[in-house]
């Protein structure tokens, strides 16, 4: 087995310039998931690049309103900062729905976007993988499905993502800001992660060597009237079975001005729902309208007899989230 | 030396019955109790651990070709790879289970197959994944199902007999005017202790010294000494702090045997062997998947007439474990005609074992959900459907009971919930977001005492005395509730004992399981003390000692000595969602004389909240196509965590019972998650008109 | 690959030299004979290993070693006095007997110390109605916070009850000292 070599990053530029050259080479964030990885000999890299003491560290106000969140930025500490709380409550709402305190504490904005899927198959090295080891098979056809996805599966993986913030940044609209060895890109959120297809391995559209810097919330009206509600077993420290980020901006008649839905749980992204969308722009909410939305943005989910229930839930779960926000609550 | 057998007489409960501190508390909230694989063992050269990791198998069944150690071998810090072909052998093989590294079979996947040791735990876990094991499949059956081939066991678990048949059951049910005819089911289920099986060995060339993570030092020694081809006496057992075992370290388990065979390997030097999360999944133990078809033929006014429990479980191949899930059924409710069956299927699995109240948890969801529906078909509450179904004497032995007090449960568990409030029909409350429902289950558990515990009392300076048995402490209480019981029999305040335990150096102590501990290592320390002042009276000079065996106290062979309870349970099921959470839970008890409130109703509360995960979450998953659990983590395999326990609470009745031990005292260890699954389940019912028939009571069963 | 680090555990200053792959944990366990944090998992899923890191809950099965030089470490054990004297949360534990086989005990009384200063710092948790308001320390603020330690024991209600009364007394003592 090679050696590990472990390296402080001095700065972001020297950091993705060491991992660019090095197809062996992570950054490491907060650990959460890296070091479960490398226990587990999910990923043996022979370099970590230890990231997560770059001064990426601040949420900053931006001059139009929204808001730069460091990379480095805590979970803990984004959900706590009153901007967020104010401007983007889906944001903390859905930070504060995930992992337990201890892990918010030490995990990073950047390792959060990044972490991989918690397929059961994917942890254990001893079955077949194609995200793991490409070519190798999914163990989840046919095999254990409670979690698989429902929407843009393909038959080399059926498996969704687990991370909560991703699902409430897509909801926002936020942007990925990404340094590469050939300077700085912008992702939006929408584009950062990505369908399995045939290249399940690739969670994201980032290439190797890139590295998450920020990621920028637009301020709207919908994200200040936004929330993140969590299906799960366990009322608490258990990945969603499926979750809602949604915000709506009414009109003066209480018609929706605009409106975005984000599902968790549903798909290898955090799925956008457009056809929902689309359909409730200019309507009343109602708990039909926005189930008959949903519906139709579910027409084209795949289900098998351990995923069918999440149709239903995510339908569901999408009225009650955005009814209840037009009536004004808060959570 | 055999001790005399002595068997005791009543004592008077002075601090007995207090809420005395945990005597190892300070040690726990301060993280100074030292664990299995915690203590600073060297050797005699001040040799430091060695760390062993375990190489398991990847077929379900079949057998190994080689194991490949060269790349382990060259990795910096492993120091050996020891496999079939090196290991040392074992003078018994007797135990498939435990005679691991014998031979090339593979009986499931996840069984040992080799063993690393290193100097660093990081080395061995390397190492560990370098061994490169060529395996030969063999076609395996490792689906557990209505359709699985099974056969009937010569006895179940306990010892009961796998078959009872009192009068015509089958005519009485084809005439019953009322009848439930339902099938229950229940998953496989894992122990879960928070600390993992671990272990620390030492081999000195003369005797192995085991610091283990195990509820049961002197069952240990006595299975590994002649597996070893050792005298009892060369195997030292020591176990001061157990991180919970609830079952899975109540008999000793492969990861110990390896252990043991690894340090025999190199003399002098500790070996340390932690398994991981992971591996308990197959190595340790776990509650075997149940089948339950319960039938119940009654009159309009509830009296049943006819009952059958017919359950089928599962078990590995090379072990038998027969759960005895239809045994409770035998002791709930008088019926003239009554059959209960046990069947089991053989699978190329992992081998089943004790997981707390193994038998009257899976049987009692299945009975107790059969009386929820045998109350909505008589239109009677299930409160008084119990009430009117109590038997006079134990309808299968026909003895008298000892203390059956489980009307009395009920009807004071009724008051404290508000029972009366609750409306007749199912789906009838809305709060909010949630369907609102409660329900109520009975539950059970038998008085077991183990014969041959043997304690030893000794008079110290200063009008102390030192009390030794070899008892364990895995959370129960023991250290606490033993030192009460030595000072009462003792008539000594209780500072003035010290107790020594959890080492098999000490005299015999039986396994901390079935309820049987404070029961039997009591009553052995009650004869011994006891036995003590006869020998030296109130005013002994330190240093005399008696060492007494204890005789049966207990008055099991003329009477039914059970344990009774019932639980309540409120359920909220999400409209939305079908998402359950439990906003109250209440169990009422009598389990005889309590000897301390404040660690008893922790006991108790433990078993309420351990029968609520399993209500809700607890399901391994296991892939057909591999034989293993794939939720094999507590991130897939859920356990409760704080936010699904909410207002929790658990009371007795004021009992005494001098027919079980001389304390006045019943087990208490498991009854707390007998009928608790069954209560969440029948109030998920109430709330929403939807029942569920199998663990656990997920989601998905609501949705709408 | 090895790498020497410095932590400070429990006040004292350790230089230990640990493989790069080593956990803090496991640093800690078996390398500082710091057996305080228990190891129940090893992947981040029970809480048992949770410390105060640099003052905040933090676990250490998930961190490296070598990512942590320098850092300060509290474990259970450092949160008693010098002279054995518990901490008000130790204290709370053992008379609500919120433990029972003690193995996520030293977790649970380090979280629960993160716990009642996220509170105070007035950090919203998931059952919050208001993120932005003030959080209270009721039964259900604590239960949630407290649910990334598992405790198979099923001790949760003493555990409750030991956290509501530490914060309580903390509070009492605050309110007294701005008082004075
Ligand atoms: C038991 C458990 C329960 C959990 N439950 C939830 C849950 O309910 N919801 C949820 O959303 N999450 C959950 N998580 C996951 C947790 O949120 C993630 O592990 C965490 O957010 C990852 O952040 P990190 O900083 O620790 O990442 P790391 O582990 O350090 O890194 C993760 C990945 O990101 C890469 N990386 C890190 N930083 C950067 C960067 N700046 N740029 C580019 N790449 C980078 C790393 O190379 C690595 O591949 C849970 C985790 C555990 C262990
Ligand atoms: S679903 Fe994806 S992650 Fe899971 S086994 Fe299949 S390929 Fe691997
Ligand atoms: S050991 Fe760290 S969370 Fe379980
Ligand atoms: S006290 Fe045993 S796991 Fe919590």
């Amino acid at each position: 087995m090679k050696e590990l070599t472990y390296h402080r990053a001095e700065d972001a530029a020297s950091a993705v310039a060491l991992v660019t050259g090095d197809p062996d080479a992570r950054f490491l964030g907060g650990g959460t998931n890296l070091v479960d990885h490398l226990k587990l000999g999910v990923t043996s890299p022979t370099t970590l690049v230890d990231v997560s003491r770059l001064p990426m560290d601040e949420v900053a106000e931006l001059p139009d309103g929204g808001l730069r969140v460091g990379a480095n930025v805590r979970n803990s500490d984004l959900a706590a900062h009153p901007a967020v709380r104010r401007g983007w409550p889906v944001v903390a709402r859905a930070l504060l729905a995930g992992a337990s305190g201890q892990i918010r504490n030490q995990a990073t904005t950047g390792g959060n976007l990044l972490q991989r899927t918690r397929c059961v198959y994917f942890q254990d090295v001893t079955t077949p993988c194609n995200k793991r080891e490409p070519g190798t098979g999914c163990s989840a056809i046919g095999g254990y499905g409670r979690y698989n996805a429902v929407l843009g599966a393909s038959e080399a993986c059926v498996t969704t993502h687990p991370s909560d913030l991703a699902v409430g940044l897509a909801a926002v609209d936020a942007t990925v800001v990404v340094l590469g060895a050939g300077g700085e890109r912008r992702v939006p959120m929408g584009d950062f992660h990505r369908l399995p297809s045939d290249r399940p391995e690739q969670d994201t559209t980032l290439a190797h060597g890139e590295l998450v810097t920020a990621v920028e919330l637009p301020a709207s009206a919908v994200a200040r009237r936004s929330t993140y509600r969590k299906a799960r077993d366990r009322a608490s420290y258990a990945f969603a079975l499926v979750s809602v980020a949604a915000g709506v901006d009414l009109d003066d008649d209480g018609r929706v001005r605009d409106v975005r839905i984000a599902w968790g749980g549903v798909a290898h992204k955090p799925w956008r729902a457009a056809v929902a969308e689309e359909a409730l722009r200019g309507k009343f909410l109602s708990e039909e309208s926005v189930r008959e939305a949903a519906e139709a943005e579910l027409a084209a989910a795949v289900t098998d007899e351990q995923t069918a229930y999440k149709v239903p839930m995510v339908r569901n779960l999408t009225a009650l989230t955005l009814t209840s926000l037009a009536e004004g609550a808060t959570r | 030396m055999t001790a005399n057998e002595v068997t005791p007489t009543p004592i008077a409960p002075r601090s007995i019955g207090t809420s005395l501190l945990r005597r190892d508390g300070v040690e726990k909230v301060t993280g100074e109790a030292t664990y299995a694989v915690e203590h600073p063992v060297t050797g005699p050269d001040g040799q430091p651990p060695l760390h062993a990791w375990l190489v398991t198998s990847t077929v379900a069944r079949g057998r190994v070709v080689t194991v490949d150690a060269t790349a382990a071998l060259a990795h910096p810090g492993v120091v050996s790879v020891i496999d079939h072909t090196n290991a040392p052998r074992l003078a018994d093989t007797s135990d498939a289970e435990l005679a691991i590294l014998q031979d090339d079979a593979i009986a499931f996947r996840g069984q040992i197959v080799a063993v690393v040791l290193a100097g660093t735990s990081e080395s061995a876990r390397e190492g560990a994944a370098l061994v490169r094991v060529e395996q030969e499949a063999e076609p395996h059956e490792a689906v557990f199902d209505e359709d699985s081939p099974t056969y009937a066991p010569e006895q179940v678990n306990g010892g009961s007999e796998t078959d009872t048949l009192d009068g015509d059951p089958d005519e009485a049910l084809a005439r019953a005017l009322v009848t439930v005819d339902a099938t229950y089911t229940t998953p496989h289920e894992f122990n879960s202790p928070m600390e993992p099986h671990a272990a620390t060995a030492l081999w000195d060339g003369e005797r192995l010294t085991l610091h283990d993570s195990t509820q049961g030092p002197r069952p240990v020694r006595g299975t590994l000494g002649p597996m070893l081809g050792l005298a009892e006496e060369q195997v030292r057992v020591l176990a001061p702090y157990v991180g919970g075992g609830f079952g899975s370290k109540g008999l000793p388990h492969a990861p110990e045997v390896a252990v043991a065979l690894a340090a025999m390997t190199v003399p002098g030097q500790p070996v340390r062997l932690a398994v991981t999360r992971q591996q308990m999944f197959a190595l340790t133990g776990y509650r075997t998947a149940t089948r339950s078809h319960v039938r119940f033929g009654a009159h309009p006014d509830g009296r049943i007439e006819a009952l059958r429990h017919d359950t089928v479980s599962q078990t590995s191949r090379i072990k038998e474990f027969a759960e005895q899930a239809a045994v409770p059924a035998r002791v709930m409710y008088a019926a003239p005609h009554r059959a209960t069956t046990h069947r089991v299927a053989e699978l190329d699995v992992a081998v089943p074992s004790w997981m707390r109240a193994p038998g009257e948890m899976p049987g009692m969801f299945a009975h107790e959900v059969a009386m929820d529906e045998l109350a909505l078909h008589t239109g009677l509450d299930p409160v008084e459907l119990r009430v009117r179904n109590e038997p006079e004497v134990d309808p299968d032995t026909g003895n008298p009971w000892g203390n059956r007090r489980l009307v009395e449960c009920l009807r004071s568990g009724a008051e404290r919930f508000g029972w009366a409030e609750r409306p007749t029909g199912p789906r009838a409350t809305v709060d909010g977001e949630w369907w609102v429902g409660t329900g109520v289950a009975a539950s059970t558990y038998p008085m077991l005492w183990m014969p041959g515990n043997v304690a030893r009392v000794r008079s110290l300076d200063g009008g102390r005395y030192g009390v030794a048995i070899a008892a364990t402490d895995i959370g129960t209480g023991a250290r606490t509730v033993l030192t009460q019981i030595a000072a009462d029999a003792l008539a000594c305040p209780p500072d003035a004992i010290d107790l020594d335990m959890a080492d098999s150096d000490l005299p015999f102590g039986s396994v901390a399981g079935g309820s049987s501990g404070t029961t039997s290592w009591g009553t052995a320390i009650v004869a011994a003390a006891q036995q003590f002042r006869a020998d030296h009276g109130d005013h002994p000079d330190p240093g005399v000692e008696t060492t007494a065996a204890s005789g049966q106290y207990a008055a099991m062979d003329g009477h039914a000595l059970h344990s009774f309870g019932a639980v309540f349970c409120e359920a909220r099921v999400h409209r939305y969602t079908g998402e359950v959470r439990v906003p109250r839970l209440l169990g009422v008890y009598s389990v005889g004389r309590v000897v301390n409130p404040r660690t008893a109703r922790s006991q108790l509360l433990g078993g309420l909240v351990m029968g609520l995960s399993a209500a809700l979450f607890e399901d391994g998953w296991r892939d057909p196509r591999t034989g293993h659990t794939v939720t094999q983590d507590l991130a897939t395999y859920h356990v409760a965590a704080h936010a699904d326990v909410k207002e929790i609470d658990a009371h007795w009745l004021d009992d005494v019972d001098e027919l079980s031990t001389p304390m006045g005292s019943r087990g208490i260890g498991e009854i707390g998650i007998v009928g608790t699954a069954a209560a969440v389940a029948n109030a998920t019912y109430h709330a929403t008109g939807v029942r569920v028939r199998g663990l656990p009571l997920t989601a998905d069963h609501f949705l709408e | 690959m090895d790498a020497e680090i410095t932590l400070t555990v429990d006040g004292q200053r350790r230089t230990v030299t640990v493989d790069t792959r080593t956990t803090l944990l496991d640093a800690l366990r078996e390398r500082l004979g710091v057996t305080n944090p228990k190891k129940g998992c090893d992947h981040g899923q029970c809480g048992s290993c949770t410390v105060l890191l640099d003052g905040r809950r933090h676990l250490t099965c998930l961190a490296l070693a070598v990512a942590h030089d320098g850092a300060e470490v509290t474990t259970a054990g450092g949160l008693s006095g010098p002279d054995g004297a518990l901490h008000p949360v130790q204290q709370a534990f053992l008379e609500h007997d919120g433990c029972q086989c003690g193995y996520c005990t030293p977790g649970q009384v380090c979280s629960a110390v993160g716990v009642l200063d996220e509170i105070r710092q007035g950090h919203a948790s998931h059952v919050s109605e208001d993120l932005e308001a003030e959080p209270g320390l009721t039964d259900e603020e604590v239960r949630e916070r407290m649910s990334g330690n598992l405790c198979r024991c099923g001790a949760y209600a003493g555990i409750l009850a030991a956290v509501k009364q530490a914060g309580e007394q903390a509070g009492e003592q605050a309110g007294q000292e701005g008082a004075a």
